[in-house]
């Protein structure tokens, strides 16, 4: 797929969001805009996956989403992509929704395999995955997004040190790491210091990327691919920034977990024209 | 159906009969993959690793790591079990077992050895008395507490070929072994009746059972009719068997090696509270944590004895 085809699904994703948050006046805007370019890229360009949805994923690439909270992002990507029906998008977190706040298998939405909400637990299902794949001899790859504020938790260092040491090298773990957490930045709510360093120190093949590129997360994601089945699991840093696409969310945390009213709904609409059609 | 004829002939440690379990479980289907977090020894899982060494994961001293690992095996079909201290296995990680297993409907089998007073010397920051309860309120969990070697084997066996999140509690103390090896009575979530009365109704979980059958051979030699009834599937609960034996006996005892809140006495209250209003008594700590001492010296200093079975018997008795 063109880079521009990718960006048009990019920014009807992006259009969905803020609609879907608007719509039940909750939700989680500002990482969603911000990693829309990657899952964008991941769905459409980079990972062999099978629409008609079966929960093993044998012979198919696998995403789990550890930061669930970006839950709109998810429902729209895999809409568009074909899992569900676009139209299933208004439902979000309303009663009898199978698109709840956070993303879960509980409701049978086609492309989910895990619940996540509860932050800090996406690495270690997805390694369990990878092992699987491995027992399987299935040599797709494994993917997961988590966040940055994410890695405070220390169940993920639990998860890192466990890939390096058992060479999980069918994995590829995104950071989106735009700095960003609900009490502030990250540096002022807990620093989490030289990331590139610590996932070298831990035995990962650490890559970067700026997330709100699509040239370049495509170009660095396909790269990713070539560093798998090398012994080491593989990280990339993905810079982005909170609220890409819509400017006035963007540069603050303030949208991290809130939704626009009416009159901002107009203004992020007029800065994301309708590409594929609302839902 | 008298208690009189029950007796053993052996002892030996419900977690072994897990180690037996396991194995067999492997040779029948190989999709059973097993974790430990470095207790390997004490769950008896030797024979498992040197049998399928690609079917064994140790993940070190990682428990939360663990279970999000058995969660995302079963996307591949594979059928993981997690294995460790009751302490570390369920109370540890109570929010990813919900989340990443339970929420998520995940074929994952979590099996603790430990569990209770009975693990003895390493005092009370190991002996989980409230595992029980942490993991029966999970919805769509289902919670096991075999009562010896042979049914810790059988239960092992059976919830391999069960699909969904399942929590199986045993323990580190050889035990008498009273049932049967092929137990064809063995069904999970299905009472069994180890004799019948009219008197009392005396329902056990885990190694309290055995102290239950004690307790009703002395209660048997006074002339009570008593129903000891093993309760090896706390959820689901067999609630047609209580009812069935407390219409009869219109009164129940409890037995159990765990927390008086969120145990199986609780699960029994309930049941009389909703359907079938009766005396109970319960065997079981009173919100206290352990202490260090032999297996012996716990269950006698926290009234978990056949004698403390056989006083709650006569005082639910007398309220009837």
């Amino acid at each position: 797929m063109q880079i521009d085809e990718l960006q048009q699904i990019a920014t009807q994703v992006r259009r969905d969001i803020v609609r879907m948050v608007h719509q039940c006046k909750s939700g989680h805007p500002g990482g969603a805009l911000g990693c829309t370019d990657f899952l964008t890229a991941l769905y459409f360009e980079i990972m062999k996956v099978d629409t008609s949805f079966n929960m093993d994923g044998v012979g198919e690439d696998l995403f789990f989403l550890s930061n669930g909270h970006i839950s709109p992002l998810f429902y729209s990507v895999l809409a568009r992509r074909g899992f569900f029906e676009p139209k299933e998008l208004g439902s979000f977190r309303h009663i009898n929704s199978r698109l709840q706040g956070h993303p879960t298998t509980h409701d049978g939405l086609p492309g989910i395999r895990i619940a996540s909400g509860s932050l800090g637990q996406g690495i270690s299902v997805a390694v369990g995955a990878a092992l699987a794949k491995k027992m399987n001899k299935d040599d797709r790859l494994v993917y997961v997004l988590t966040g940055d504020g994410e890695l405070q938790e220390g169940q993920i260092w639990e998860a890192v040190i466990f890939a390096a040491a058992k060479k999980v090298d069918n994995l590829v773990v995104t950071v989106d790491w735009n700095n960003c957490q609900i009490d502030g930045t990250t540096q002022q709510v807990c620093d989490l210091g030289d990331l590139r360093a610590k996932f070298v120190a831990f035995g990962w093949d650490v890559l970067e990327m700026n997330g709100n590129d699509m040239e370049e997360v495509v170009r660095t994601l396909k790269s990713a691919q070539q560093h798998t089945m090398k012994d080491k699991p593989v990280l990339i840093l993905m810079k982005t920034e909170m609220g890409f696409g819509v400017d006035y969310m963007m540069g603050t945390h303030k949208w991290h977990g809130s939704a626009p009213n009416d009159e901002q709904l107009k203004n992020a609409f007029a800065q994301l024209p309708e590409t594929l059609g609302d839902y | 159906m008298s208690l009189a004829n029950i007796t053993y002939t052996e002892k030996k440690d419900t977690r072994s009969g897990f180690g037996v379990g396991i194995y067999e479980a492997g040779l029948a289907n190989k999709n059973v993959v097993a974790l430990c977090a470095d207790l390997v020894g004490s769950l008896k899982l030797e024979k498992f690793i040197e049998t399928f060494p690609d079917r064994f994961i140790q993940t070190g001293i990682a428990e939360a790591n663990m279970i999000g690992i058995a969660a995302g095996l079963t996307i591949g079909g594979k059928i993981p079990v997690a294995t460790t201290f009751a302490n570390f296995g369920t109370g540890r990680v109570y929010d990813q077992i919900r989340q990443s297993v339970a929420y998520s409907d995940k074929n994952v089998k979590i099996c603790c050895s430990h569990a209770g007073l009975t693990l003895g010397e390493d005092g009370a920051t190991h002996q989980i008395l409230e595992d029980i309860g942490l993991m029966k309120m999970l919805p769509g969990m289902t919670v096991m507490v075999p009562c010896d070697y042979n049914q810790t084997r059988l239960a092992t066996k059976a919830i391999i070929e069960k699909h969904g999140p399942v929590y199986l509690r045993f323990g580190r103390p050889v035990w008498p072994i009273f049932t049967i090896a092929e137990d064809p009575d063995f069904e999970i979530g299905k009472a069994q009746f180890l004799s019948e009365g009219k008197d009392v109704t005396i329902i056990a979980c885990g190694h309290l059972v055995w102290h239950a059958v004690l307790a009703g051979q002395e209660l048997e030699k006074k002339g009570i009719s008593v129903e000891v009834i093993n309760m090896h599937t706390i959820k689901p609960l067999d609630v047609d068997a209580i009812l069935r034996s407390v219409q009869k006996t219109k009164c129940v005892v409890t037995a159990e090696e765990h927390q008086m809140a969120g145990g199986l006495g609780e699960s029994v209250a309930s049941v009389l509270a909703q359907s079938y209003l009766a005396p109970l008594e319960m065997v079981a700590v009173k919100d206290s944590f352990g202490e260090s001492g032999t297996p012996d010296q716990l269950l006698e200093k926290y009234g978990l004895m056949p004698k403390n079975i056989i006083a709650a018997a006569e005082k639910v008795m007398a309220r009837k």
